[in-house]
């Protein structure tokens, strides 16, 4: 995880387009500038950035379902739950599901677990809209670096 | 179009759960938009909520880009009466394909 930059998924393990399912993973830093703040002395991942997380996880799920015709943009976050903390050095293990298919938006739940423990779930909606200029080939690189597509059935 | 009195029914207590907005004021004849002020957001957030409801998947864009390029009124997607006759078009067309 590059915290800083919103880079929050290392490498994708699992991807499976039938199903609509996907698992990540992703190594917190042993230091970021985020954890000078919160909180001093006691470094935990933000809640929002837990969020985040989930959201990028769910996002390349919606981009390859898509087989990247269009860009998923975060829209609305549901019934969302923090269970437990986690710091630096954590590995987490990010799964997401696509629940829905809609016209112009998808839906997915997403969980993170670490150390076997459930972390955090949520459910999220995104609109799903053309590229804006540029973005396309930066999505690409990105998903291509994460291994988006090499461990993909169907 | 006509309407099916339980689909009207079943919408506008999705509006009024999913949007806040008071019951009462969900009429066939409101505008989505205009009389009840619902965003784009509220409505892709309605329109999940229809879609699970009724097991279809409004097809948005498709009316998003008929009505931007003027080939559709938006009157013909968004006063309640007409979304529910579509609704019920395409709960009949998913029932014709089982």
């Amino acid at each position: 995880m590059r915290l800083e930059y919103f880079e929050m998924i290392d490498q994708v393990v699992r991807l499976d387009r039938a199903a609509g399912q996907i698992e990540c993973l992703a190594l917190v830093p042993e230091a970021s500038p985020v954890f000078e703040g919160h909180f001093p002395g006691h470094p935990l991942v933000p809640g929002v950035l837990l969020t985040e997380t989930m959201a990028q996880a769910s996002g390349y799920l919606v981009l390859a379902h898509l087989d990247f015709a269009q860009m998923p943009f975060l829209m609305a976050v549901d019934k969302a739950r923090f269970r437990s903390f986690v710091g630096p050095g954590a590995r987490l293990e990010i799964t997401a599901s696509l629940e829905h298919d809609g016209s112009g938006y998808a839906v997915t739940k997403a969980a993170i677990r670490h150390e076997g423990k459930a972390l955090c779930d949520a459910e999220l909606r995104f609109r799903t809209m053309p590229f804006p200029d540029g973005l396309d080939a930066p999505m690409r690189e990105r998903a291509k670096k994460i291994g988006l597509l090499d461990g993909a059935a169907a | 179009m006509s309407t099916d009195t339980a689909t009207f029914d079943r919408v506008a207590d999705i509006i009024a759960d999913t949007a806040d907005i008071p019951r009462e004021k969900i009429t066939p004849e409101s505008h989505a938009i205009d009389d009840l002020g619902i965003d784009s957001l509220a409505f892709l957030d309605i329109a999940f909520a229809v879609d699970k409801a009724f097991g279809i998947k409004l097809p948005l864009e498709r009316w998003t880009q008929e009505v931007n390029e003027g080939k559709v009124p938006a009157e013909e997607y968004f006063v309640l009466k007409n979304l529910c006759a579509r609704i019920d078009a395409l709960v009949a067309e998913k029932a014709a394909k089982a």
